[in-house]
C-alpha cells in the first residue's frame, strides 16, 4: 500500500496539485429567507506538502469552505457548486459512501473546540483506533499499539494510560493533541485544521502549532490552516488566502503578504495584531464595523463600507481577482508600500473610524 | 465503581428509613387511630385499653416506631383483613409480587424496545411523515387513560376478534407446575412450553396497555435527545473520520443520546406501579395492583403497609440499577 503510494508520488510531477478547489460556491437556502451565499467562487490549489492559510473574520466563509471540501455540510438547504478535485477526482460528485471512504483516510480534519469535538463517553484510545479499524481494516487489538504511537507523536505523555482515559480527564491542550492524533492516524494526505488553537491558552497555542508543523513536515501531509488570526499562520504556512464575505480578496506567499499587504482588509488585519514592540499606551487599530456592514459583491466591493481608503468605484463595480507576480488581489485602490494610498478619499475612512 | 455503588446503597438505606417514617406516621394518623380501625368505633374502653397494651400503643412514640421497624424487617405486618382475610399480609404480598413484576417487566421491555428505535428513527427523519405520525401517536399514548385503553384492547382483541384471552394469567384448563411464580419462566423451567405460551398470550394485552405511557415518554425523550446529539461537534468529528454509519449511530449518537433516556426509564417505573393497579383490575390479573385496590376498599392496613413499603423498596432498587447503568454509560458520573 505505502509502496504504491510513494511510487505514484514519484511519478507525479510535483507541480500537480493534490487538492484543487475550483470556483467553489456554497449557498444556504432557508425557507422564508433570501438565499445566502457563504462561499462565492473560491479557487485555490494545494500541492503535496504545501501548507495554506485561509484567513478571515467570523462569517467570511472560511469554515464553510473547509466543511464543503470534507463533504460535511448538511445535505438539506445547502447547495455546493464548483469543483473540489482531489487527485483528479471531483469530491463533490462522489456518493456519500465514496466520500466516507476518503474522509479520515485521504482527508483529515481537526476542529476548533477540542472538548466538544471529542465524544465524552468513549475512551481516547477507541476514538483513535476506530479510524484505523475503519480505514486499515485492523482489529482493535492490532490498532492499539499504533494509536499509542500516535498519542506519543503528538506529545501526549504516558500514552498507555491516556488510551484508557476519557476526554474530561485531559487538559485542553491534551484534548487538541488527541484530536490531531485521530485526524492523522490513517495518514491522510490533506489535513484541514479549522481554528485549532482558538479555544486554547496562548502558551498551549504555540505548542499545538509546533506539533502541527512538525507532523506536517515529517509526514509530508498537505495542510490547510483556517484561522482568523494572522499571527497563527505567520510561522507556519507557505501561502495565505485572505477571505472576506465569501470571496478571496488577497492571496500571496506568506513573506510578501506580511511584508507588503496590498488589500486594505489584509492591512487592517495586520494592523489589528497587538505588537510587543509598539509604544506603551499605543492604541490597537481594529477594523471598524463588522461583517454585517457588507455591500453585495454583485454590485460593489463588499469591504468598501469598512475600508480605510475607499474610492468612488468601490461602491459601483465588483472588483475582480487579478493575479500579478504570484499574488492575487481584489481591490480598486490597493495599499502602496505598506502605506494607505495618497489618492484615497481619506475623509470617508476617518469618518468610519470615529463613528 | 464499587465505591460508587456502596455510596448509592447507603443513600438507598436513607430513603427507605424516611419512607418507613412516613408509613408509620400514616398509620398513626388513621381516622380514630389503629384501635378504632381494628375494633370499630363502638368498642368498649376496656377492650380498647387491652388492645392498646397488646399492640404496645401505650409506649412512647419512638419505642413504637422501633417496634414497627423491627417487625417490618422480619416481614411481620399482621394478618390481612380484607384481601385474603386471615392470611399473613407478607405472604399475600409474596404470592402476588411475581405477577406484578412479570407484567411490569414485560411492559417496560416493550416500551424500551419500541420507544428507543422509533425515537431514533423519528429524529433521523425529522419533520417527515413518519416523524409527525409518531409524535401524534405518542401524544395519544400519553393522553388516553390506561384503564380506558385496557378496556378498548380487551374489547377489540379478546372479545370481538377473540385472538387473545380476556383476563387472568393462565387458562384454568392448564395445570402448570409453579416454581418461581413467574408463569412464563415457570413453563420454560419445567419444560411445559404450552403453559409458557399460554401465559405469554395472557401477558400481551395487559402489558400493551401498561406500556403505552412509558413507551410514549421514552419515544419522545429519545427523539429529542438524538436530535440534540446529532448537532454535537463530536458527531461531526466522527463523520470527519469517515466512520461507518453503524459506528457513528451506535457509538457516537445513541450512546450519548441514551443518557437522559436511562433517567426517564427509572422515573417511569414509578408510574408503572400506578398503572399496574388500573391495568390489573381490568384484566383481573391477581397481582399487587389488584391487592392494593381491594386493600384500599376494605381498609386492609396490613396489606397496604406491606405494599407501600415494598413498592418504595422496589422503586429505590430500580433507581439504583438505573444509576449503575448511567455510570456504565457515562464515565463522567463514575469519577465524580
Amino acid at each position: 500500500m505505502t509502496d504504491t503510494l510513494s511510487t505514484s508520488q514519484q511519478h507525479r510531477n510535483d507541480d500537480t496539485p493534490l487538492l484543487s478547489v475550483r470556483d467553489l460556491r456554497v449557498t444556504f437556502h432557508r425557507s422564508g429567507e433570501e438565499p445566502f451565499v457563504a462561499v462565492d467562487g473560491v479557487s485555490f490549489d494545494l500541492r503535496p506538502g504545501d501548507t495554506l492559510g485561509i484567513v478571515g473574520e467570523s462569517g467570511s466563509g472560511k469554515s464553510v469552505t473547509s466543511l464543503a471540501i470534507m463533504g460535511l455540510l448538511p445535505k438539506r438547504g445547502v447547495r455546493v457548486e464548483g469543483e473540489v478535485l482531489y487527485n483528479g477526482t471531483n469530491l463533490l460528485t462522489l456518493s456519500p459512501d465514496q466520500m466516507r471512504d476518503r474522509r479520515g483516510a485521504e482527508l483529515g480534519m481537526i476542529f476548533q473546540d477540542p472538548l466538544s469535538s471529542l465524544n465524552p463517553v468513549v475512551p481516547i484510545g477507541v476514538q483513535v483506533t476506530e479510524v484505523l479499524e475503519r480505514h486499515r481494516g485492523m482489529s482493535r487489538k492490532a490498532a492499539t499499539p499504533l494509536a499509542r504511537e500516535m498519542l506519543d507523536r503528538v506529545g501526549i505523555p504516558d500514552p498507555d494510560r491516556r488510551l484508557k482515559d476519557y476526554p474530561h480527564q485531559l487538559s485542553g491542550g491534551m484534548r487538541q493533541r488527541a484530536l490531531i492524533a485521530m485526524a492523522l492516524a490513517a495518514a491522510p494526505r490533506v489535513l484541514i485544521a479549522d481554528e485549532p488553537t482558538t479555544a486554547l491558552d496562548v502558551t498551549i497555542q504555540a505548542q499545538i502549532l509546533a506539533v502541527l508543523k512538525d507532523l506536517v513536515e515529517d509526514t509530508g501531509t498537505a495542510m490547510i490552516m483556517i484561522t482568523h488570526d494572522l499571527g497563527v499562520v505567520a510561522g507556519l504556512v507557505d501561502r495565505v488566502n485572505v477571505m472576506y464575505a465569501g470571496r478571496v480578496v488577497e492571496a500571496a506567499e506568506r513573506h510578501p503578504l506580511f511584508a507588503d499587504p496590498r488589500h486594505p482588509y489584509t492591512w487592517g488585519l495586520l494592523q489589528s495584531i497587538p505588537r510587543l514592540d509598539g509604544a506603551r499606551g499605543e492604541r490597537l487599530n481594529p477594523i471598524p464595523g463588522s461583517v454585517s456592514d457588507n455591500l453585495p459583491w454583485t454590485s460593489a466591493c463588499a469591504f468598501a463600507p469598512r475600508c480605510s481608503q475607499p474610492i468612488e468605484v468601490c461602491t459601483q463595480r465588483t472588483p475582480e481577482l487579478v493575479e500579478d507576480h504570484g499574488r492575487s488581489l481584489r481591490c480598486f485602490n490597493p495599499i502602496q508600500h505598506g502605506r494607505p494610498s495618497p489618492d484615497a478619499d481619506t475623509t470617508r475612512g476617518t469618518s468610519e473610524v470615529t463613528r | 465503581m464499587i465505591r460508587f455503588i456502596v455510596r448509592r446503597l447507603l443513600q438507598m438505606v436513607g430513603v427507605v428509613v424516611i419512607l418507613s417514617l412516613l408509613v408509620f406516621a400514616w398509620l398513626k394518623a388513621l381516622p380514630g387511630g389503629t384501635v378504632s380501625a381494628l375494633l370499630g368505633e363502638r368498642a368498649t374502653p376496656e377492650r380498647r385499653a387491652a388492645l392498646e397494651k397488646a399492640l404496645g400503643l401505650d409506649q412512647p412514640i419512638y419505642v413504637q416506631y422501633w417496634e414497627f421497624v423491627k417487625r417490618a424487617v422480619r416481614g411481620e405486618f399482621g394478618a390481612s383483613t380484607g384481601v385474603q382475610p386471615g392470611t399473613d399480609a407478607f405472604d399475600v404480598f409474596l404470592t402476588r409480587f411475581p405477577a406484578t413484576i412479570e407484567l411490569a417487566v414485560c411492559a417496560l421491555v416493550l416500551a424500551i424496545v419500541l420507544g428507543i428505535p422509533l425515537g431514533y428513527l423519528a429524529a433521523r427523519r425529522r419533520a417527515s411523515l413518519f416523524d409527525n405520525t409518531s409524535i401524534v401517536f405518542s401524544l395519544i399514548g400519553i393522553a388516553v387513560p390506561v384503564f380506558f385503553l385496557a378496556f378498548l384492547l380487551k374489547y377489540w382483541f379478546a372479545v370481538k376478534l377473540q385472538w387473545l384471552p380476556v383476563s387472568g394469567r393462565q387458562d384454568p384448563g392448564i395445570d402448570a407446575t409453579r416454581v418461581t411464580g413467574f408463569f412464563v419462566l415457570d413453563g420454560l423451567l419445567t419444560r411445559e412450553f404450552d403453559a409458557s405460551w399460554d401465559a405469554l398470550k395472557h401477558l400481551i394485552l395487559p402489558s400493551l396497555a401498561l406500556a403505552t405511557i412509558p413507551f410514549a415518554v421514552i419515544f419522545r425523550i429519545t427523539r429529542a435527545s438524538v436530535l440534540e446529539v446529532l448537532d454535537e461537534d463530536y458527531v461531526r468529528t466522527a463523520e470527519s473520520k469517515g466512520l461507518t454509519n453503524r459506528i457513528i449511530r451506535g457509538r457516537h449518537v445513541l450512546r450519548n443520546a441514551l443518557l437522559p433516556v436511562v433517567t426517564t426509564i427509572g422515573l417511569q417505573t414509578g408510574g408503572l406501579l400506578v398503572g399496574a393497579v388500573l391495568t390489573e383490575r381490568v384484566f383481573s390479573w391477581g397481582g399487587l395492583g389488584d391487592a392494593l385496590a381491594i386493600a384500599f376498599q376494605r381498609r386492609d392496613y396490613a396489606v397496604l403497609q406491606v405494599c407501600i413499603l415494598m413498592a418504595a423498596v422496589t422503586y429505590v432498587v430500580i433507581n439504583l440499577l438505573v444509576d449503575i447503568a448511567y455510570a456504565v454509560i457515562d464515565p463522567r458520573v463514575r469519577t465524580r
